[in-house]
């Protein structure tokens, strides 16, 4: 029984600040749907989960234990899917997908990659090189691949761009897959994708003005406070913006 | 070490199936080297003379337009933000991406060079220590240049940038590879130079994947 949480989470892009004082909790079987504007940092959320980018205050804990203490081992139990899809347009779909079973050390790979292939419904094009697969194909290609070796955590940003009908059914299919075998989902998206009973988190929420955050946290540290001078000027509304 | 040769495979099959790249980097150091003949007349022994630093310096060129392709095209597409993600070590990713780099730009120089060599009159007791001296230097021509390649990613116009930033890095190189050759053709022994460029390569083997790691951190946050 895996649990994944965080508390009072911000992220810092730039100057601005994109969401303060988030937090959230899942356990295993759980998803976790992002909703929120454009901008409202959902994306920023599954890297700060990813950890890809470091919160500027909050921890993220895996069963407890902060993810920053241990890179290795929380990278080695989640799927990232971004926004791109990272395929080579000069290799094959098979090869594609063979360097991400090679760096988890993957045994069986061939096996592992046509089952992957087929549960996506994209074992045709295994021996297509990159250049010829429509949008689509290449996002099928980029969900196969977080099939890929064992996880216990998808993230998944956007996971439907590009995706048509029949490609989401299936896509809710392996959501559903995986969390009955104890995993977690954090997905954002703007379609409706059938995933049942999920948590929403909303990010627009967590939207606090930069003013507001920089005197609540004025003690944080020093480079906070000479931040927090240059900003006063700014309006609260102009700050979120 | 399973992600380093996973990294070094693909590395390698891509280089492989987009040949180009390798191709035009020796091109370019045999075109850049016959100017020189034209640029300071064809006087056999004014060539001999420079023929070491003029090909040292070819070289240096060559190895310096290739720097971009170790990182660019990954981070474009979204590669290199999942080799970060993977549970191998960004060091030992680096590290595989630079000895492909090395293998596909380095080594097709190293033979490339002799015929140069030759074109430029240069005197034969120079040739073995040139090959040596392009086997320790080149790779860590390559190991340094990751460094650049790392930290321009995300910039506009990075190929001029890289050249700023590698270039002066690659002075040492070539005094001491450029300096083991002209002693060798002088009857001088050559081994204090090569000791030397053997240190600069182990140096910049220990201290530049942790650099180039880091740049490519900053780089995908």
């Amino acid at each position: 029984m895996a649990d994944f949480n965080a508390s009072d989470l911000t992220c810092l892009r730039g100057e601005r600040l994109v969401f303060g004082g988030l937090s959230f909790a899942a356990k295993s079987g759980d998803a976790i749907m992002l909703r929120g504007r454009n901008g409202a940092g959902k994306s920023s959320l599954l890297r700060v989960m990813a950890g890809l980018l470091a919160p500027r205050s909050g921890a993220l804990c895996w069963n407890g234990e902060n993810i920053a203490d241990d890179r290795a081992a929380h990278q080695s139990r989640l799927q990232y899917l971004g926004h791109q899809d990272a395929i080579k347009p000069v290799l094959s779909v098979r090869d594609n997908l063979r360097l991400w079973g090679q760096l988890r050390g993957v045994s069986q790979l061939d096996a592992v990659i046509d089952a992957a292939l087929h549960a996506l419904d994209i074992h045709h094009l295994a021996r297509i090189t990159g250049r010829y697969l429509s949008s689509g194909q290449k996002r099928r290609t980029a969900l196969a691949r977080i099939l890929i070796g064992q996880s216990d955590l998808w993230l998944l940003d956007e996971p439907t761009v590009g995706l048509d009908r029949e490609s989401c059914a299936e896509l809710s299919q392996l959501i559903a897959d995986f969390r009955a075998t104890g995993g977690i989902v954090i997905y954002s998206t703007h379609i409706d994708l059938d995933v049942k009973n999920p948590n929403i988190l909303d990010l627009d929420d967590f939207a606090i003005p930069m003013v507001e955050w920089l005197t609540e946290h004025a003690d944080l540290n020093d480079d906070t406070n000479d931040s927090a001078n240059m900003q006063h000027s700014v309006s609260p509304q102009e700050a979120v913006q | 070490m399973s992600g380093f040769m996973a990294v070094l495979q693909r590395d390698l099959r891509l280089a492989l199936r987009q040949g180009a790249d390798s191709v035009m980097v020796v091109a370019f150091f045999i075109v850049t080297t016959t100017l020189f003949p034209f640029g300071v007349g064809p006087e056999a022994n004014i060539l001999a003379r420079i023929a070491s630093g003029v090909i040292w310096v070819s070289a240096l060129l060559a190895a310096m337009l290739s720097l971009e392709r170790i990182f660019q095209a990954d981070f474009e597409d979204g590669t290199l933000e999942l080799l970060a993600l993977s549970p191998v070590s960004m060091e030992m990713l680096v590290l595989g991406k630079v000895l492909a780099h090395w293998l596909t730009t380095g080594l097709p120089l190293i033979i490339a060079a002799p015929l140069m060599a030759v074109m430029l009159n240069m005197d034969q007791s120079g040739f073995v220590t040139l090959m040596i001296a392009m086997l320790l230097g080149t790779p860590a021509l390559s190991l340094i240049g990751a460094i650049g390649a790392a930290l321009i990613l995300g910039a506009r116009r990075g190929g001029v940038l890289v050249s700023l930033l590698v270039l002066p890095l690659y002075i040492p190189i070539l005094i001491f590879g450029a300096g083991a050759v002209e002693a060798a053709q002088l009857g001088m022994s050559a081994t204090e130079h090569l000791q030397i460029m053997g240190a600069i390569l182990l140096l910049t083997l220990a201290a530049t994947p942790f650099a180039t790691a880091h740049a490519v951190r900053l780089a995908i946050e």
